[in-house]
């Protein structure tokens, strides 16, 4: 089981974020606790500067715009 | 073009330069085929569009490949670290300069405020970049200039550097660091460190692959729309429709349309099809540029997301200080020209 954070106040990019990143794992068959933190204070502590960001089991694999499918797939 | 970057952007600019040379020819047969008389208003007019709407479109689709690619260079993490640590005056100047090369979107204005102010970039030079960043971008740079010549878009871009540098330094200089929000205040400070990861030639061009779909995508609507217009009205609306609300001699039209513009909120290709509709019918060249400026600069749902982090009284600050640039900025325009 693998936490996942997507960290975004809720644009567009975010969301579609979010949607990547379920279907990534649904296809692989990996099994995740996606989460969304979407309150600015909770998002700025993992220190990044541009959203949506992707943290996995507390680390930051991504920041900033919709990651590419390829990057997503390797988080798996 | 994974294997081969160097050849694939040579032979990418090859096509486009070929292409581009073809235009004219192309829009003259386009109009051949059609049951119009190439001569009269709506043969000229159709030439005009067939011409125009192409040239723009190759002409942002360049434009915004290269920048994409630059962008790839300019991560804000690496913008904060060139800024952190730096003297005022001339980091304001970098600041606003970094703002046209640096990726930014609105939604991502508070995380980079506050991994500028708490890496140590100061509160002035922070805001020239946050103003400069939306307003001074390559989308609406190319758009002034294909649509109305070099001029107008050089002049947009000093004029909107100016206005970043300046209103930055202003704030810089007003000592506003109390009128951040709490939160932020009590915040630990983080080092300006970039994480560096190896970016090649195939990323790079692969990220401008991405801003052309993500951006021309989002923006053709609007400039087929403004070219619509620009062929389309001359002459059916009278020439100095706006020439009473929006001329040169209006003292008021300056700040009524700075004014009128905050509230409104689109991306700089929105305002394209207005700007044109406003320029055909006579209004006065920084009249409509200072409504462009306020439009993109200062907009409500921007401020409702600074909101978070900066107080009413910063925010009444940032707005007046940029509206007042702006304003001053489209009386001289209108002086000089």
């Amino acid at each position: 089981m693998k936490e996942i954070k997507v960290l975004g106040t809720g644009c567009a990019n975010c969301k579609a974020t979010v949607t990547l990143v379920q279907e990534v794992a649904a296809a692989k068959g990996v099994d995740i606790n996606l989460e969304k933190v979407e309150q600015i204070q909770d998002i700025m502590s993992y220190n990044i500067m541009s959203t949506p960001g992707v943290v996995i089991d507390g680390q930051v694999v991504h920041a900033g715009g919709i990651p590419a499918r390829s990057k997503v797939e390797s988080w798996f | 073009m994974n294997k081969f970057p160097r050849l694939f952007l040579l032979l990418a600019a090859t096509l486009w330069w070929l292409v581009y040379g073809q235009l004219i020819a192309f829009s003259e047969f386009v109009v051949h085929t059609l049951p119009v008389d190439r001569n009269d208003r709506l043969g000229r007019a159709l030439q005009f569009f067939f011409y125009d709407t192409p040239k723009v479109l190759m002409l942002l689709m360049a434009v915004v490949m290269l920048m994409g690619m630059v962008n790839s260079y300019f991560t804000p993490e690496r913008t904060r670290s060139l800024l952190a640590g730096r003297g005022e005056g001339v980091a304001n100047f970098m600041a606003a300069c970094l703002g046209i090369v640096t990726p930014f979107c609105s939604c991502s204005a508070v995380p980079l405020f506050i991994g500028f102010v708490k890496a140590g970039v100061p509160l002035g030079v922070t805001f020239s970049f946050l103003i400069s960043a939306p307003m001074v971008n390559e989308v609406a740079l190319t758009l002034l200039f294909a649509m109305f010549g070099w001029e107008v878009a050089l002049l947009y871009l000093s004029l909107g550097l100016l206005i970043a540098i300046i209103s930055g330094w202003i704030i810089g200089r007003l000592s506003m660091e109390d009128y951040l929000e709490d939160w932020v205040k009590d915040m630990p400070a983080i080092a300006a460190g970039a994480l560096e990861e190896s970016v090649t030639l195939e990323d790079r061009i692969k990220a401008g692959v991405d801003s052309v779909k993500d951006i021309v995508g989002r923006v053709w609507p609007y400039v087929l729309a403004g070219i619509a217009i620009g062929a389309g009205i001359h002459g059916y609306v009278p020439e100095d429709f706006m020439v009473s609300f929006m001329g040169k001699d209006v003292w008021w039209a300056v700040p009524f349309s700075v004014l009128l513009g905050v509230p409104m909120y689109t991306n700089a290709a929105g305002i394209i099809p207005i700007v044109e509709a406003l320029l055909a019918k006579g209004a006065a060249l920084g009249t409509v540029l200072a409504f462009m400026m306020s439009v993109i600069a200062l907009s409500l749902p921007e401020m409702v997301i600074l909101r978070k982090v900066l107080k009413p009284t910063l925010i009444a600050t940032f707005i007046g200080v940029v509206a007042t640039g702006i304003i001053i900025v489209g009386y001289v325009f209108n002086l000089v020209l």
